[in-house]
């Protein structure tokens, strides 16, 4: 392997991680408020079809990118009625929400298929010049994920707010002896988390791919939701994770752009192993991280 | 006057269907309203469904052989649910147990069919059994949870099945569209009355037997019943309950891998790479629509056939990808989840 194989695959590793980094963000937000959405995969889809559709009629991909975010948090908070004002089985109403974002995105992506679209554009950092612009140019929403990760990490720990959601998490009946409404924090946060994993399909369809294809998120709102496991429910731990199967992504395509003698279909289950090999080195530690009324139904009296 | 127990049972059937039929049309008129925004003509969509499921009994045999796959992997959704494990990995199961069958069928090309036959169904089942006994193995040891390892594994198979027909398996003749070779028709799993009914419909309403029998007339199905209701407790009474999620898991793959094996043994007669639409996630709505019920299993899975042939329809006269129609699943089983949720709260 050589200096500019390398280069390439970092360089790509933190452009494939990125979507993978909001979606991980906004489940994990969700799951601190106690929620888990199995239709993380669904979400995404909705934003990468509104995003891609809405920059092709408007010709400005951060229009999209908003509108995205905006029916990424609009669908989301169908899941939270369900869950939190119906108190609906979470995993179901979540797998029920993954067939909901399938067909909804295929319905708004048909007109679009195969349509050309400005994405959305590449900055250069000020003060690379030469080979490093050329690999250190990414989209505004790959500077602004670190940072996204920093932002919900001081939400969560530094902020009133934050503290609530994770109270709720832990304890919604302590939360609402204490004079707080635990299904209101649940809506927040399931709005706040709608917004992020619809900016991270987004970024597979404006920056990513520039196309739309049915279903082209191809599992990773599934990864995304095993990275917050890996992440122990940790914001900034959810970066290293990003990367990490951003890398596994990026490994593949570049050895398949090198001429590798291997089938891509092979290569196309890296990520999915790794999540695997991670989701079970995880699994040995009985120490969880994970909220304590994970999952669980609050019924509101107790 | 008491009322029979024949009049009480009868009429709570009546109020399930009317409950169901009420529920339909409440996301058949949202669906509606949603299509016409899309610029779509929903009403002529319903129509031509009516008139090409109920018009011809070609249409209507059409809706028998779309159940089949239906019914065995909401079969396999509905064994693993009695102990509490949510198994979402139909897709991948039936992918595997294709797979499977298809390594059966080419190999043991020259056997008779009243041999390969009866070893491709073995095949079928071991190929989805053994897939599923992954995610069964991480359960057992409490390494990961199923729901998120059988959902993963769903896009591991068709990539398995896809580096096999694009490798080695790939038909010399198809050049554009790979796939394996034909089956030789001792591999042809017989269909019936020149549709495409066939002997799958068999296999979909033996295995619904053998799980209504296994649970209701079984000491293990009643041990099953107990993990799922208290995993702990079973324990302590001394249930295998390690071996049980094993074996449950194997089963219930094994079931979905069934309908893999008869997709590629009695429709496609080959292995090809789009093998389902995903008719693995349809069952897991079935199975949880109809609460594990054997006859309610039956019912939701010709309900979702008819609804996944408006899917058909749409495809083939207003352009529009079969995945539309997982809206209107989805909406039905919102309304559902919604309704039972509020009704379980008041109690």
């Amino acid at each position: 392997m050589n200096a500019a194989l390398i280069a390439g695959v970092i360089a790509s590793s933190i452009l494939s991680g990125t979507s993978l980094l909001y979606a991980t963000l906004g489940e994990l937000v969700g799951e601190r408020a106690g929620i888990v959405n199995l239709g993380l995969e669904g979400i995404m889809l909705i934003g990468a079809a509104t995003g891609f559709a809405v920059a092709a009629l408007t010709g400005d991909p951060y229009v999209g990118l908003a509108a995205a975010a905006l029916a990424g948090g609009a669908v989301n908070l169908i899941f939270a009625y369900l869950v939190v004002g119906c108190r609906a089985n979470q995993l179901a109403t979540g797998l029920c929400l993954m067939f909901f974002g399938l067909g909804l995105s295929a319905l708004v992506g048909r007109p679009f298929v195969g349509a050309l679209i400005t994405g959305l554009p590449r900055m250069h950092l000020p003060g690379v010049g030469g080979a490093g612009a050329r690999l250190l140019s990414y989209d505004m929403l790959v500077y602004l994920a670190a940072p996204a990760a920093l932002f919900i990490w001081w939400l969560l720990f530094r902020t009133r707010w934050g503290l609530v959601v994770r109270a709720v998490g832990e304890s919604p009946a302590v939360v609402y002896a204490a004079g707080r409404r635990p299904a209101f924090v649940q809506y927040q946060a399931l709005a706040l988390a709608g917004l992020l994993g619809g900016i991270g399909g987004a970024h597979l369809s404006l920056a990513l791919t520039l196309t739309w294809a049915e279903g082209m998120t191809a599992g990773r709102g599934f990864i995304a939701i095993a990275l917050v496991i890996f992440a122990r429910w940790n914001p900034l731990w959810a970066i290293a994770g990003a990367l990490l199967f951003g890398g596994a992504e990026a490994l593949q395509l570049q050895l398949q752009a090198a001429g590798a003698d291997v089938s891509p279909f092979v290569m196309n289950m890296i990520p999915y192993l790794l999540t695997f090999l991670v989701l079970i080195l995880w699994g040995w530690n009985r120490q969880s991280a994970a909220p304590a009324a994970l999952g669980r139904t609050h019924f509101g009296v107790e | 006057m008491p009322r029979s127990a024949a009049t009480l049972c009868l009429e709570s059937a009546l109020g399930a269907a009317s409950r169901a039929a009420l529920v339909t049309l409440v996301a058949l008129g949202a669906f509606a309203a949603l299509l016409t925004a899309a610029g779509k003509d929903p009403l002529k969509a319903y129509v031509d469904t009516i008139a090409y499921v109920f018009g011809n009994p070609y249409g209507f045999s059409e809706l028998l052989v779309r159940m089949i796959p239906l019914l065995l992997t909401a079969v396999a959704v509905a064994l693993p649910s009695r102990i509490g494990l949510i198994n979402v990995g139909g897709e991948g199961q039936l992918y595997m147990g294709a797979w499977l069958t298809t390594a059966g069928a080419l190999s043991l090309s020259d056997q008779p069919a009243y041999v390969l036959l009866p070893v491709l169904t073995l095949l079928g089942f071991v190929g989805g059994g053994l897939w599923a006994l992954i995610a069964g193995v991480l359960r057992a040891l409490r390494l990961v949870n199923e729901t998120i390892s059988t959902l993963l594994l769903n896009y591991v198979a068709p990539m398995i099945v896809g580096f096999f027909i694009f490798g080695p398996w790939r038909s010399p003749e198809s050049a554009s569209y790979p796939q394996s070779p034909a089956f030789v028709d001792a591999a042809r799993l017989p269909s019936f009355f020149h549709t495409r009914v066939n002997a799958g419909l068999f296999y979909a309403f033996v295995c619904l037997l053998l799980y209504w029998l296994l649970m209701t007339r079984t000491r293990w199905g009643l041990e099953m019943r107990a993990i799922g209701g208290n995993p702990e407790a079973a324990r302590q009474l001394g249930v295998p309950v390690f071996r049980i999620i094993l074996i449950v898991m194997f089963l219930a793959g094994g079931v979905a891998g069934l309908a893999g094996m008869v997709e590629v043994t009695a429709i496609q007669g080959r292995l090809v790479s789009e093998l389902s639409p995903g008719y693995g996630f349809i069952g897991f709505l079935v199975a949880w629509l109809a609460g594990t019920s054997a006859v309610g299993i039956v019912v939701m899975a010709f309900l979702f056939a008819v609804i996944s042939s408006v899917g058909d329809i749409l495809q083939i006269t207003q352009g529009l990808p079969f995945a539309v129609v997982n809206i209107l699943m989805a909406v039905i089983l919102f309304i559902v989840l919604a309704r039972r949720s509020v009704g379980s709260a008041a109690r």
